[in-house]
């Protein structure tokens, strides 16, 4: 059931990996929000292996939906390749930010994040030095620059290939739990705005029915 | 004969001396052409006669050199000069008149100064012109300035023509000389004269819109140069003919002409057709007019000739100037407008001739007249010299030039050769981008449905040095070749290295083997014609078997990229052992196979290990 403070939100799942058949978690995260309703998946290495992205269509596809997830793993600290030339064209000035600019406005922005460090090395006393929130503040910026409702990261850390398919199982569906809850707005978004991470207790934030 | 060829040995061997001379020294073909009439005249070497005669006939060069002018200016573009042409041209001819015309009042009865005045605002089209197109100026502001005052003056011939008789006041003898050897109009009514004058010029116009395109093409379709010669001079001829016929100026009809057939994609045939015709005439009365310098009137009496020379220079410098101020010319604009028309023109020989068979002008007025014509004509190159010399100083010529480019835009930076499948859509593909080729193509069907989809694209065999010229290979900047058969794609290229150095070279070659032999010829742009569609192919091929977009892209790319890497090694190969280029080749492509295969499976475990290396519980 739907929170009726709330109208339902339509999600765009930004998919950000260039090579999918090399992908574990993210190929098993996109799975579990696969085909979910008022949920649409963008995969940019896919649409624009040339680099060249359909300003247009990007533009329309935001305009269309009400949350912007970036599904990415975290490479070299930030995101591939792909979402920064993303960002570089799409987000046109007098579209997304400027004084004219109110199309993003009040859309939610938030990045699903998978990283092979886990969470103990982004730390200021971990080997990465830096917490994911400090790594990932231009995006947040970005989403403060374009009037967006920014949220903490969904992250998924410490991944290898080694981990049991529980886990991974595990993350899927608490992926889905988050995805569902943003959409029909059970989920808590000012207690959620609080948290390191969205995922980190995932039961505190979404209401129960 | 003998004679004749005799004469024609010494025309022609005497310009083949005198001009390369004239301009190696930098004074111009024109000049040079003068200074070889003085020299083979009677009053040098005395080697020629009938210099009248040859005049007379070579005046034609001037008719098909109007005709070319005519062909580079489209209908658009003569609509657009109407204001400088009727305004500038227009004043100039009136002033002229009117000055000349008073100062010769000082000396002759009024009628004659009024035949004089009006025969002497004349230019010489023909050395004007010539000059004009040898310093590249055509394009210009000035040159086009000074274009439309000369189109004007062609115009005004005809009713100077018309209006002189009325001047006569010498009583002669009926000679029973008429204009045509057809019929004479001038024995029609008015009306019908007017009628049948309208006729002519609109037969012109329906001749070049709708004849003259299935003309040329079915004579295209024989593939018979010669008969395209014949063709073009024909219409030339034919056209001068009929002008003659119903008293109109031969130089104006080719001249509508050239304008009508100028969106025609024969053009450039046409041009590189009627071209060498028209330089040799044009030379040829070049010469006449320095052999018909007088030199013993003009010793005799040098002091009048010299006076009058001067005078008309100046008289008519002093208009142009005037002119050139009333138009709000630029200053550098206005000394070069003025400069270069302040001469008497061929015109006024004719005109001469006309007013003395008329009873207008009697022999001992006309001959000091004409030499001065002479002699200012003479001077005319003298003068376009003097002027980059002096007053354009080193910058002025530049100014001049850059502004043509403005003018130009850049519309023919690019000339491509072969129109076929391939190049149809690079065509699209550059005009897309802004650049507007000139298009040659041999095949006359595919250049006519091509015009129906609006391509700008001309007739001809690319191959031919002066169609290459008439396509504007000294401006271009690229020649982009992708005619099929590589023997006549390597004769092309071997052409334009010789004669166009600076032309940059772009070549479709059909396989391998076209590559080498374009290689061979120090091309280094070169792409193989079903290289890119093949890869193209093969990476879609991969997304349907389930490899990522981003990497089977990934995968074109390497495979092009190491592809065009190893052609250099593999041309050296080729050409220097073909037993080793085999194994050479297959080598190659076990080390591609290789490459590919390591960017494919970077070993994902090991690099899972390197990020989490440093996680605590690892
Ligand atoms: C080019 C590259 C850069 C990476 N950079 C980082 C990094 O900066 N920090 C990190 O914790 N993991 C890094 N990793 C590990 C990935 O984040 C990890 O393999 C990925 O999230 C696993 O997701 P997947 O199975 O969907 O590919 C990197 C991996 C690659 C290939």
């Amino acid at each position: 059931m739907r929170n009726p403070d709330y109208p339902m939100r339509k999600i765009l799942i930004q998919f950000v990996h260039p090579a999918r058949s090399r992908s574990k978690i993210n190929n098993t995260l996109r799975a579990a929000v696969e085909g979910l309703d008022g949920v649409t998946i963008n995969d940019l290495y896919a649409t624009y292996p040339d680099f060249l992205i359909d300003v247009q269509r990007e533009q329309q596809l935001c305009e269309e939906h009400d949350a912007i997830i970036f599904q990415h793993p975290l490479y070299w600290y930030s995101t591939p390749s792909i979402m920064k030339e993303w960002l570089d064209l799409v987000l046109e000035h007098g579209w997304a930010y400027g004084s004219q600019a109110s199309l993003l406005k009040g859309k939610l922005f938030l990045q699903a994040i998978t990283a092979g460090g886990d969470d103990s090395t982004y730390r200021k006393d971990g080997y990465n030095e830096f917490s994911l929130r400090e790594l990932i503040s231009p995006y947040r910026a970005t989403a403060k620059l374009c009037n967006m409702v920014w949220l903490p990261p969904f992250a998924v850390l410490g991944i290898h290939r080694g981990l049991p398919e529980e886990e991974i199982k595990m993350h899927g569906e608490d992926y889905r739990r988050m995805v569902i809850g943003l959409r029909d707005g059970t989920l808590d978004i000012e207690q959620g705005r609080k948290e390191d991470y969205l995922n980190n207790d995932l039961h505190a934030i979404i209401r129960r029915p | 004969m003998e004679h004749f060829l005799l004469q024609l040995f010494i025309f022609l061997a005497a310009a083949a001396i005198a001009v390369p001379i004239a301009k190696k020294l930098g004074l111009g073909s024109v000049l040079g052409y003068l200074i070889a009439g003085i020299i083979i005249g009677p009053f040098g070497l005395s080697l020629i006669a009938d210099i009248e005669e040859v005049m007379h006939f070579t005046e034609f060069g001037v008719v098909m050199m109007l005709f070319l002018v005519g062909l580079e200016l489209k209908p658009s573009l003569l609509w657009q000069m109407r204001t400088p042409i009727v305004g500038m041209g227009g004043l100039q001819v009136a002033l002229s008149s009117v000055l000349i015309s008073g100062f010769s009042l000082l000396y002759l009865p009024w009628q004659q100064a009024v035949a004089v005045g009006i025969i002497l605002s004349l230019s010489s089209t023909a050395i004007v012109l010539q000059t004009l197109r040898e310093k590249g100026l055509m394009n210009t502001s000035p040159g086009r300035s000074i274009f439309s005052v000369l189109l004007f003056q062609d115009l005004a011939v005809i009713p100077m023509l018309a209006v002189l008789p009325l001047l006569a006041t010498i009583a002669m003898l009926d000679d029973g000389h008429h204009g045509s050897i057809f019929f004479d109009i001038s024995s029609l009514p008015g009306y019908l004269r007017i009628l049948v004058t309208l006729l002519a010029i609109s037969s012109i116009f329906l001749l070049g819109k709708f004849a003259g395109r299935p003309m040329f093409r079915t004579i295209a379709a024989t593939r018979v140069r010669e008969i395209f010669v014949a063709a073009a001079l024909a219409l030339v001829v034919g056209i001068s003919l009929l002008m003659t016929a119903v008293g109109l100026s031969p130089a104006l009809g080719t001249f509508l002409a050239g304008v009508v057939l100028a969106d025609s994609e024969y053009r450039h045939e046409l041009e590189s057709d009627i071209e060498p015709f028209k330089g040799l005439l044009l030379g040829i009365f070049f010469i006449s007019i320095g052999a018909s310098l007088n030199f013993t009137l003009i010793g005799e009496e040098i002091l009048l000739i010299a006076g009058l020379s001067i005078a008309l220079i100046g008289l008519k410098w002093l208009v142009l100037v005037v002119t050139g101020f009333l138009f709000k010319m630029a200053k550098k604009e206005r000394s070069l407008f003025a400069i270069a028309l302040a001469q008497g023109g061929e015109f006024a020989f004719v005109l001469f001739q006309f007013s003395r068979t008329n009873g207008v002008l009697p022999a001992q007025t006309i001959e000091p007249l004409i030499s001065a014509v002479a002699i200012s004509m003479f001077l005319a190159p003298l003068l376009f010299l003097a002027h980059d010399k002096f007053i354009a100083g080193p910058h002025g010529a530049e100014d001049v030039q850059r502004e043509a480019d403005t003018i130009d835009h850049g519309e023919h930076r690019v000339i491509l050769a072969g129109f076929g499948r391939l190049g149809t859509d690079l065509g699209r593909f550059l005009i897309s981008a802004g650049i507007k080729p000139v298009i040659l193509d041999h095949d006359a069907a595919n250049v006519d449905i091509l015009r129906k989809f609006g391509f700008e694209v001309y007739y001809g065999d690319i191959t031919r040095l002066d169609l290459l010229e008439a396509a504007g290979a000294d401006e271009a900047e690229l020649l982009i070749v992708t005619i099929g058969d590589k023997d006549k794609a390597s004769e092309l290229v071997e052409l334009v290295q010789k004669h166009y150095p600076h032309l940059k070279i772009a070549a479709n070659a059909a396989d391998r083997s076209a590559a080498y032999q374009l290689m061979d010829l120090g091309i280094t742009v070169i792409r193989r014609e079903t290289f890119g569609s093949a890869l193209s192919l093969g990476q879609e091929s991969l997304k349907l078997l389930g490899v990522d977009p981003y990497e089977a892209y990934r995968l074109k790319r390497i495979f092009r990229k190491k592809d065009e890497e190893m052609m250099p090694e593999l041309y050296r190969m080729h050409r220097e052992d073909e037993d080793q280029y085999i194994s050479m080749y297959q080598k190659h492509n076990i080390d591609l196979e290789e490459l590919m295969r390591l960017d494919q499976n970077a070993d994902t475990e090991e690099l899972d290990k390197a990020w989490t290396a440093k996680n605590p519980e690892m």
